[in-house]
Parts: C-alpha cells; structure tokens; sequence
C-alpha cells in the first residue's frame, strides 16, 4: 500500500511538472509570445519595453528555467491589466467557483445518484423511461444555451431570480442548475449502469436465492459494490465541473475562476491565463489523485494490479 | 428508438447542411438594417430577421453546415492522429507508448473545454485555426482506446499465428490489428462528434473561435444575448438547432455502442 501510494505520488508530481511546461509551451505557440500579453493597440516602443521587462530576448532555455523556477514559488508574474500578482487574482476568484461547483455536486448527489440507483432496480418502468428521456437530453443540451434559456424564462419572463451576479441565495440558483446539469446527467446514466451491472453478478443471483428480503438484496449486496465504480466515475467527473465552469460563469456573470480565465484570453492579460490555467491543472491533478486512492482504498484489487 | 431517433435527427441535420444553399429564403450575410428583428412568421421570415435584418432560418440552415463541417474534420483528424498514436504506443510498447502516453496524461490534467479555449486564443480565431484547437485538445481518447484495444487483441491467436508465418510488423499492424480495432475508433468518434460541436459552439459563444457575421450556432447565441428582452428567438432556434443535432449524435453513438463495443466506457 505504501509503495502504492509513493507511485502515485511520484507520478503526480511528474505530471504537474510536464502540465507546467505544456502551459509554458502553449504560450511560445505562436510567434512573438510579446503580442499575446499586450493589449492590440499598444505603441511599438511599450513593446520592446515590455518584451526586455518579461524577459522575452534570453534564449528559449533561460526563459523555460526562469518560468518553472518561479511557478513553483507560485510567481506567475504580474497582472497586466490589473497590476496584481496574478496568482493572487486566482486565489482571490476561487471561493466563489468553489462555491458553485460545491452546490453542483451536493445537486448531483442528491438527485443524480438515487435517480440512477431508483431507475435500475426499477428498470423499464416508467420513471426509467422518464429518466433516461431526462439524462440523454441533460448531455444534448449545451450549458451556455440552458442557461440563456433560464435566464429568458426566470429572469426575464417571470422576474423571479435575478440574471447574473453575485449576492443572496436566489442569486445561486440557476448557476448551479446550468453547472450541474451536464454533469448530474451523465452521473446518473454512470450510476444507472453500474448498478445494472452488480444486479447481474452471481452474488446477487445468490442472495435472492437463499431469500433474501430483495430491500437487503438491494441495499446490502447491490449497492455497496456498485459504489466503488460511482465514486471512481463520479470523480474523475467532477474535475469537468472546473471546465464548465468557464462557461456558466461567463454566462452569469458570476465572478469565479472561470470568468477570470475568460477575461483574462479575452484581455491578452497572459500572466494571469497561465496563473489561472496552470492553477486548474494542478487542481485537476490533485483531484484525479484523490479519487485514485480512494479507488484503492475501496478495492484493494487496485492496488495489487499497479 | 435510440437507433430511430438518433438516425432521424442525425440523417436530417445532414440533409439540412447539405441543401442550406436551396432551402434559405436568402443569403445569410444580407442585411437589411429597416427590416430587422422582426419576430419568426413575418413576410418572407419564416424564423424572423436578427438586428440587421438577416434571415434567421439562412443563418440557422448555414450554421448546421459550419456545424457539422468543423465536427466531421475535428473527428477526421483527431481519429487518424490519436488512432495512430495509440496503435504505436500498442504495439511497439516500450518508450514510445511512455512518452505518448505521458503526453496523454499531460492533456488530460486539462479540463477539455479550457484546454481548446487557450490554445484557440493563442493560436488565432477562425475556421482553421477551431478545427486545430479541438484536434490539440482532443485526440488523446483515441490514443488512450486505441492504445487498450491494441493491448488486447494483440494477444489474440490469430495475431500470433500471423506473426509465426513471417507477417511483417506493418502487414501485422495494418491489417491484422487495426481491422479489429475499428469498431471502437468508429464508436469514440461518434461520441466524440457531439462533443466537438457542442465545445466549437461554446467557444464562439464565449468570443474566440469563428467570428462574425460567420453564421456559427455559438457566436449567434453570444450576439442574442443583447436582445434577450426583445427577441427570444434569436437565441432560442439556434440553440434548439445545436441541442437537437448533439442529441441526434449522441442517440446515434450510444446505439453503436451498444451494437459495436458494449464494454467501451468514453
């Protein structure tokens, strides 16, 4: 076990390292790195001004140990825009998406994982029906849209809740609706299959031939298997929570990372893209992590496997 | 009805790009500033005119083309890219499949939409440069199926057999592994097509990707949103248009694979 873990670990920091380098490769994709971080209509002598100041005429290697030297104190250099330690900007701007994305989730596992378990045990009923009608149309329809839809519906049409923004409880609503839906949809299609899967082991053929009360065949021997692939599942999930993000928070105008990321491509503000970006990356990481042990923490199969 | 559906919608998107040129009232560039906003069933507009006065229903008709065309060619290139990656780092193992599969790793630590989102800002806007983002952010799922059906059938007989008859490891490769790997590279990338079209939008929605007056279903919702209080259906037929095409998509993908490769988790 604890050389398990040690492996994993070592090949999380392996990846933070390289996901580092890939944001410090992505930003010299293009030509003349200069012209992404300042804004269009800057005079030419601001340029060379800036291009000596961000270190841009040392070669490409100083440059690259300079970058990873840095990120890993947690310099990404400053605002361009704002004047800040774009870090801190990050930092600033995380509460409110963990705030959102918690709220998706609390949804998800509230509704999304009963209605998985529910619609398999009951399978081919009518809720099932409705169900997978619900969950195949919460993965086609887009976020943005869904949420240009309620806003047109709740904000615009019924004056209920307000359109965008920051502040009390009604203001969280349909945010964290739009961010969980795509999610909630897919955890519950996730959910329903596992468990149809567990329904069909030997075990469970077992338990209901020695008569078994089917609510302790259900409870007992179904369920508690079939989490082990809905915690995976559901996890490694959750990490596109970060992603979708960027989108429902530009559409509420909900002052969270993923608007700032928008904003800050939208503003050429560079510093703060790779802050933002190398930030969620890490994050990401470290979630995908977390679920991975807990994974072999649940089924020690895993471990023996790796 | 999966199957039905999923082939009704896909087959009538299709049909729909195709013949865009003979079934718009007009041009979807054309504007005509005295007639604009006027509300769907107007004279002429069977989906009403946008601020300028463009045909809705021509921008909806060309935008399913723009729609599938950057869909098809990100699947294309991604399918042939992360396939071959992933047929290498299957069959030759060893530090080609440690180094393709790292950078597998390296872009997966990256949410999909955020990664396309970045490299779409760096690399520039428009049709050309969607289609590389998408690709840049989304061949490793190929790769990484690829990767785990090579593994496996690989070990089948038929595959040792061939080998202890003097195959070469091309001939092998190409047309003793790959044939029975294709099912899972047509599965993935009929799930993966929704995923393009749908990212393509949400991209173009949040300002990068195709620009205007392009008709692009993204870049139309993004510009409805100054007129949500006096013109619903500005946003409302594009969007509708773009869920029923990712629905289509995805009705037709999860019935391939229930049919193709019921074991393929994506």
């Amino acid at each position: 076990m604890r050389r398990w873990i040690a492996a994993r670990l070592a090949q999380t920091l392996l990846v933070v390292f390289l996901s580092l380098t890939a944001v410090f490769a992505m930003v010299r994709l293009s030509g003349d790195p200069v012209l992404l971080f300042m804004p269009m209509d800057i005079q030419a002598k601001d340029v060379e001004e800036y291009r000596r100041r961000l270190g841009f005429n040392d070669p490409l290697v100083i440059q690259y140990a300079r970058f990873m030297k840095n990120a890993v104190r947690g310099d990404f250099g400053e605002s361009l825009r704002y004047r800040r330690d774009a870090l801190g900007l990050v930092l600033e701007r995380l509460p409110a998406t963990l705030l959102l994305a918690g709220i998706a989730m609390l949804l998800t596992l509230t509704v999304a994982v009963p209605l998985g378990i529910f619609t398999a045990v009951r399978r081919d009923g009518a809720l099932d029906h409705a169900g997978t009608v619900v969950t195949v149309l919460g993965q086609a329809v887009p976020g943005f849209w869904l949420g240009l839809v309620l806003i047109y519906v709740f904000a615009v049409h019924l004056r209920w809740l307000p359109t965008g923004g920051i502040g009390g409880l009604a203001h969280l609503v349909l945010p964290s609706i739009v961010l969980a839906a795509f999610y909630a949809a897919r955890v519950a299609r996730l959910t329903r299959s596992a468990v149809l899967e567990t329904l069909g082991e030997d075990y469970v053929l077992t338990a209901r031939a020695k008569g078994l009360a089917e609510r302790r065949v259900i409870g007992k021997h179904a369920l508690r298997n079939s989490a082990i692939p809905i915690v995976t599942l559901a996890g490694l999930e959750a990490g596109q929570l970060l992603g979708g993000a960027v989108v429902t928070e530009t559409i509420f105008a909900w002052p969270g990372l993923g608007r700032l990321t928008v904003q800050a491509l939208l503003n050429r503000d560079f510093p703060v893209v790779m802050a933002a970006v190398s930030f969620t990356s890490i994050a990401y990481t470290l979630m995908n992590l977390g679920v991975d042990l807990l994974y072999g923490w649940l089924d020690p199969r895993v471990r023996q496997r790796a | 009805m999966k199957k039905y559906l999923g082939l009704l919608l896909t087959l009538g998107v299709i049909a729909v790009a195709v013949a865009a040129p003979w079934l718009a009232p007009s041009d979807p560039l054309t504007t005509n500033f005295a007639r604009g906003l006027q509300p769907p069933g107007s004279p002429g507009h069977l989906l009403g005119t946008d601020q300028l006065g463009r045909d809705l229903l021509a921008r909806v008709l060309y935008g399913a083309r723009l729609a599938l065309f950057i869909g098809a060619c990100t699947v294309v290139v991604t399918a042939v890219v992360g396939g071959l990656l992933g047929l290498v780092a299957g069959f030759v193992e060893r530090w080609p499949s440690t180094v393709i599969m790292r950078l597998a790793d390296v872009q997966l630590s990256f949410p999909f939409i955020l990664l396309a989102l970045t490299i779409n800002a760096i690399v520039g806007l428009g049709l050309r440069n969607i289609i590389l983002s998408l690709s840049a952010a989304g061949w490793v799922v190929y790769a990484r199926v690829v990767r785990g059906e090579v593994l496996s059938v690989k070990q089948r007989d038929y595959v040792h057999a061939a080998a202890a008859l003097g195959v070469g490891r091309m001939r092998l490769l190409f047309r003793h592994v790959l044939p029975n790997v294709a099912p899972s590279i047509i599965v993935v990338a009929s799930l993966q097509f929704s995923q393009f079209v749908v990212a393509e939008a949400a991209i173009s929605f949040l300002g990068f990707g195709v620009q205007p007056p392009t008709p692009a279903w993204g870049s139309m919702l993004s510009e409805s949103r100054d007129f949500l209080y006096v013109a619903w259906w500005l946003g409302a037929f594009p969007g509708a248009a773009l869920a029923l095409t990712a629905l289509g998509v995805n009705l037709l993908g999860d019935w391939l694979r229930d049919t193709l490769d019921p074991k393929l988790r994506v």
